[in-house]
C-alpha cells in the first residue's frame, strides 16, 4: 500500500473555487460554503474591526491621558466606548474565534467541511451585515449607543431625541443579529464535532481545541437565547412603550441584568475556552511533549461550562442582592478556579522537561499564559464579595477584564494566526516580524492594564470621561500603553499582507506537529481528505512516543507532500 | 523511532533543599506583598474597610504565592528547557501523574473553600445592606419603619436622592445637602433613592458601595470611622454628564456634626451650583454639538452646598 493516491489533479482545477485556482482571490467575496474561506473571511473581516475598535480605543485613552473633560464632548465619550466595547466583542473576538472553528474542526476532525455549510455562509454573512448596522449608528442624528455595552435599563431605553430609529435602536438590532449569527454558528459547530469525527477519532482522541470549541459553543445554545430575549424586550421597552424593566411601568431594571448576564458572563467562557484549546494545542508542539493530563484538561473543559452558567450573579453583588445569594454566587465562582487551575498546571506539567521552541505562536502561548494567571489571581478577588464591593465597577475591573480579553485570549488568537498560517496560506510568516508583534504587544499590555488595577484598587470608576487627578499618573501609562499597541499593529499587518502574498512557500508539516490537519496539502484543498479520510489509532498528542496517529501515515504524509 | 529516555531519578537532597530554600523566599516575597498591599488603597474610614482590606491583604499574599511559583516553573522550563538550534529530537514523553493531577485538583478545591467559608463570616460581620422595597403606586416612599428609628446607637435615616446628575442628602431634622455629613462613629442609616435611572453610592474610602435602583427604597447602613473629607462618586453609569455626579462625604466629630446640623437649618434654600448644568448650558451655547443627551435635571435647592475646591483624603 505504499503508492499513494494522490490528490485527483481535477480537483484543482474545478469550477470549485480551490487554492491555487485562476482568479482564486474572488471567492473570498462571494456566498462561498467551504469551510476554509469562510474562516479567512471571518478573520480578515474581525481584524479589520480589531483596527476599527483599536481607534475607538486610542481616542478613549487620549482623552484620558489627561483629568478634565478635554478631547471630546463627554456625551461623545460615551458612545466612543460603548461602541469600543461592542465592536471588539461582536465583531472582533467572536467573528475570529469562529474563523478559527471554521478553519480548524474540519482538519482537525478528517471532515471535508461543516455539517451544515449553507448555514454557515449564511451565519457568516449576517457579520457584515449587523457590523453595517453598528457604524450606521455612528451616522444616525444623536448618536450611536451611549449606555455602555450592558445597555442596562433605564439610561438605555431615554432615548434624548425620541426617534425611532437611533443609535440605541440600531444596537439591539445589531445584538439580537448577532445572536441569531452565534446561534447558526453554534449548531453548526457542535453537530460537525458529533457527527463528522474520521473513523477511530473517539472523544478521547480528540484534539483539545475541538473539546473546548464544543464546550463553548454548547455555553452559546444555552445562553445565547436569554440575552436575545432580553435584547427583544429592551427593544420594545424603548421603541414600543412596553414597560418590563421600566419601575413606573410595574417593571424591574434589574430583571435585565438578570438576562443580561446569564449569557455575558459565560459568553467570556466562550471566547477563553477556545484560547485554552489553542495553548493545549500549542505548547505540546513547541515543547515537543505529550499535552500533560489530557484526558482531565479536556473534561475540564465541561467542568467550565457547567460553572459558567451558574455564576452570573457576582455582577450584581451591589446592585440590592440579598446576603444569601451573594455567597451562594461567591462560591460558583470561585469554584471555576479549579477546573481552570487544572489546565494551568497542564501546561506548566507540558512544559517541564520539555525541549522549547520558541517561535512566535510559543512565545504569545507563554504571554497569555502569564497573563492569565495573573487574571485569575484577581478574579477570584473580584469573586470575593467585599472586594467586589469596593472595586466592582471601577477600573479594577476594567483591568481584570483586558487582562482576560486582551492579554489572553487577544494574545492566544495571535498565537494561533501565526501557528497555523502556513497550513491556510501555504505560505511561511517572517519570525522576526512575529517576534517584534510580540514584544510590543506584550509590553503595551502590561503598561496598559496593570495601571487600570492600581487606579481601580484607589476608587476611580469605569466609564468616566473625566476623573480626579490623583488618577493621573495610572492613566497617563495606560494612554502610553494604549498607544503602543496601536503601534503593535504594524509589523503584525506587515508580516500577515506581505507574507502571504510572498512569503517562502509552507511545506505540508513545517512545525513538525501532531495532528491530522498536518497530514494534508498547505494549504489544504477544498474537501480536505476528500474520500480516502485517515482512520485514527492514536490520542492527538504522541510527542516522543513513535507512534504513529493514523494508519497508513507514511501515505499520507507522502500525499500532502506531493500535491 | 523507539523513545530513547529515562525515567528522572529521584530529586537529591541538593535538590529538595534549592526547592525548599525557593519556597521559603516566595512565602517572604508573599508575606511583603500582601502588607505592601494597605498601600495600594485609600485611607480606611469605615467600620467595614479593615475587614475589606484584610481580606485583599489576604489574597494578594496567596495570590503572589501562586503567581510566584507558576512563573517560576516557567521561568525555570525557559533557562533549562531551551532545545538547541536544530535538534529536533522530542522531549521526555510524560502523559500525566495521577498522583500530581489529584493534588493540583483538590489543593485549590480546598484553598478556594476556606477563603469562600472565611468571606462568609466577613460578609456576616458587614451586614450593612438592610431591607429594599419596591415604592408605593403613587411615587411615595415607604413610611419608615420601627427598626429605622430604632436604638440612640444609630443617627438617621438620611434621605440619599441620586439624579441625572446631583446627589441631594435629607437629614431627619429637615436640612438638605449636597454634601454629605456623617457624625464619627455612630451608625448612619441611609435610604437610598434614585429619581431617574441606576446610580451607585460609592465612598472608596468607606470601602463600600451600593446601587440605587429606581423604583425601590433601599436600606443602608454604614459606620464611619475617621473624620475627615472623602469623595462619593456615582460608580455605576448613569448616562451622559456621569463623571461630574461626584461630592464629598465629611465625616466629624458629634458634637462638630451636631453643631454643623443645627447652624445648617438656619441656611436658606439655595441653588446647588451643578457641573452637569453648566458643561450643558455651554454645550447649547456652543451650538448644542455632541451627541445626545438627556438635559441634566434642575440642580436641588439645598441648606448647605459642597465645599468648592476643598481638598479630600481619598
Amino acid at each position: 500500500m505504499s503508492d499513494s493516491i494522490v490528490f485527483d489533479p481535477r480537483v484543482l482545477r474545478a469550477p470549485h473555487p480551490v487554492p491555487g485556482a485562476p482568479d482564486n482571490w474572488k471567492r473570498f467575496f462571494g456566498f462561498n460554503t467551504d469551510a476554509k474561506v469562510i474562516g479567512i473571511q471571518y478573520i480578515v473581516l474581525s481584524l479589520f474591526f480589531l483596527l476599527v475598535g483599536g481607534l475607538l480605543a486610542m481616542i478613549i485613552r487620549g482623552e484620558l491621558i489627561t483629568p478634565p473633560s478635554d478631547l471630546v464632548d463627554p456625551t461623545v465619550y460615551n458612545g466612543l466606548y460603548t461602541m469600543h466595547g461592542t465592536v471588539m466583542l461582536f465583531l472582533f473576538l467572536f467573528p475570529i474565534l469562529n474563523g478559527l472553528n471554521n478553519l480548524l474542526i474540519p482538519p482537525m476532525i478528517g471532515a471535508p467541511d461543516m455539517a451544515f455549510p449553507r448555514l454557515n455562509a449564511a451565519a457568516f454573512w449576517l457579520v457584515p451585515v449587523f457590523g453595517v448596522l453598528l457604524m450606521a449608528s455612528f451616522f444616525v442624528p444623536g448618536g450611536p449607543s451611549s449606555s455602555g455595552w450592558w445597555a442596562y435599563p433605564p439610561v438605555s431605553t431615554q432615548n434624548p431625541l425620541g426617534h425611532l430609529v437611533n443609535g440605541q435602536f440600531l444596537w439591539i438590532l445589531a445584538v439580537a443579529i448577532s445572536g441569531v449569527s452565534s446561534i447558526m454558528g453554534a449548531i453548526n459547530f457542535t453537530t460537525t464535532i458529533l457527527r463528522m469525527r474520521a473513523p477511530g477519532m473517539t472523544f478521547f482522541r480528540m484534539p483539545i481545541f475541538c473539546w473546548t470549541a464544543a464546550a463553548a459553543q454548547t455555553i452559546q445554545l444555552i445562553g445565547l437565547p436569554s440575552l436575545t430575549g432580553g435584547a427583544i424586550m429592551l427593544l420594545f421597552d424603548l421603541s414600543f412603550g412596553t414597560s418590563f424593566f421600566k419601575p413606573e411601568g410595574g417593571g424591574d431594571p434589574m430583571l435585565y441584568q438578570h438576562f443580561f448576564w446569564f449569557y455575558s458572563h459565560p459568553a467570556v467562557y466562550v471566547m477563553v475556552l477556545p484560547v485554552f484549546g489553542i495553548f493545549s494545542e500549542l505548547l505540546p508542539v513547541y515543547a515537543r511533549k505529550p499535552l500533560f493530563g489530557y484526558k482531565v484538561v479536556a473534561v475540564a473543559s465541561f467542568g467550565i461550562t457547567f460553572l459558567g452558567l451558574i455564576v452570573w450573579v457576582h455582577h450584581m453583588f451591589y446592585s440590592g442582592t440579598p446576603q444569601w445569594m451573594r455567597n451562594l454566587f461567591m462560591v460558583t465562582t470561585m469554584l471555576i478556579a479549579v477546573p481552570t487551575g487544572i489546565k494551568v498546571f497542564a501546561w506548566l506539567g507540558t512544559l517541564w522537561r520539555g525541549k522549547l521552541r520558541l517561535a512566535t505562536p510559543m512565545l504569545f502561548c507563554l504571554g497569555g499564559i502569564v497573563n492569565f494567571i495573573f487574571a485569575g489571581i484577581t478574579g477570584v478577588m473580584l469573586a470575593t464579595v467585599p472586594i467586589d464591593i469596593h472595586v466592582g465597577n471601577t477600573y479594577f475591573v476594567v483591568g481584570h477584564f483586558h487582562y482576560v480579553i486582551f492579554c489572553t485570549i487577544t494574545l492566544g488568537v495571535f498565537a494561533a494566526i501565526y501557528h497555523w498560517f502556513p497550513k491556510f496560506t501555504g505560505r511561511m510568516y517572517y519570525e522576526g516580524l512575529g517576534q517584534l508583534h510580540f514584544w510590543i504587544t506584550f509590553v503595551g499590555s502590561a503598561l496598559n492594564f496593570l495601571p487600570m488595577h492600581w487606579s481601580g484598587l484607589m476608587g476611580m470608576p469605569r466609564r468616566v470621561a473625566s476623573y480626579d487627578p490623583e488618577f493621573a499618573l495610572a492613566n497617563v501609562l495606560a494612554s502610553l500603553g494604549a498607544f503602543l499597541l496601536g503601534v503593535a499593529m504594524i509589523p503584525f499587518l506587515l508580516n500577515m499582507v506581505s507574507s502571504w502574498a510572498r512569503g517562502p512557500r509552507a511545506p505540508a508539516n513545517p512545525w513538525n506537529a501532531i495532528g491530522l490537519e498536518w497530514l494534508l496539502p498547505s494549504p489544504p484543498p477544498a474537501e480536505n481528505f476528500e474520500h480516502d479520510v485517515p482512520t485514527v489509532i492514536a490520542g492527538p498528542y504522541g510527542y516522543g512516543l513513535g507512534e504513529p496517529l493514523v494508519a497508513d501515515q507514511d501515505r499520507f504524509i507522502a500525499r500532502s507532500e506531493e500535491a | 523511532m523507539t523513545p530513547t529516555f529515562q525515567r528522572p531519578s529521584r530529586p537529591s537532597a541538593i535538590g529538595l533543599l534549592l526547592i525548599a530554600a525557593g519556597l521559603l523566599l516566595n512565602l517572604l516575597i508573599s508575606l511583603a506583598m500582601a502588607r505592601a498591599s494597605h498601600g495600594w488603597l485609600p485611607v480606611q474610614a469605615s467600620s467595614a474597610a479593615p475587614h475589606v482590606d484584610g481580606l485583599f491583604a489576604l489574597e494578594t499574599g496567596i495570590g503572589t504565592f501562586i503567581f510566584l511559583g507558576c512563573l517560576s516553573v516557567i521561568a525555570w522550563t525557559l533557562l533549562f528547557n531551551r532545545a538547541p538550534r536544530y535538534d529536533l529530537v522530542d522531549g521526555d514523553p510524560i502523559e500525566g501523574n495521577l498522583r500530581l493531577e489529584i493534588t493540583w485538583t483538590v489543593l485549590p478545591f480546598v484553598l478556594v473553600m476556606l477563603i469562600a467559608a472565611h468571606t462568609i463570616r466577613v460578609n456576616h460581620t458587614l451586614a450593612t445592606l438592610g431591607g429594599k422595597e419596591r415604592v408605593a403606586e403613587n411615587g411615595a416612599a415607604p413610611a419608615l419603619t420601627a427598626s429605622d428609628r430604632a436604638a440612640g446607637t444609630s443617627f438617621g435615616p438620611i434621605e440619599v436622592i441620586a439624579r441625572q446628575w446631583s446627589w441631594e442628602f435629607v437629614y431627619p431634622n429637615g436640612v438638605r445637602s449636597t454634601e454629605l455629613h456623617l457624625p464619627l462613629d455612630l451608625r448612619a442609616d441611609l435610604r437610598l433613592t434614585s429619581m431617574d435611572v441606576l446610580h451607585s453610592f460609592y465612598v472608596p474610602a468607606f470601602r463600600l458601595k451600593q446601587d440605587l435602583v429606581p423604583g425601590s427604597v433601599i436600606r443602608y447602613a454604614l459606620t464611619p470611622t475617621r473624620e475627615g473629607r472623602y469623595r462619593l462618586r456615582d460608580a455605576m453609569f448613569s448616562g451622559g454628564y456621569f463623571a461630574t455626579n461626584q461630592t464629598d462625604v465629611v465625616v466629624e466629630a458629634s458634637e462638630t456634626f451636631d453643631a454643623w446640623l443645627t447652624a445648617a437649618a438656619r441656611q436658606p434654600l439655595v441653588e446647588a451650583p451643578n457641573l452637569a448644568v453648566e458643561m450643558h448650558r455651554k454645550r447649547l451655547a456652543d451650538g448644542d454639538h455632541g451627541w445626545a443627551t438627556v438635559p441634566p435635571a434642575p440642580p436641588p435647592r439645598v441648606n448647605v452646598t459642597t465645599a468648592v475646591d476643598a481638598p479630600h483624603e481619598a
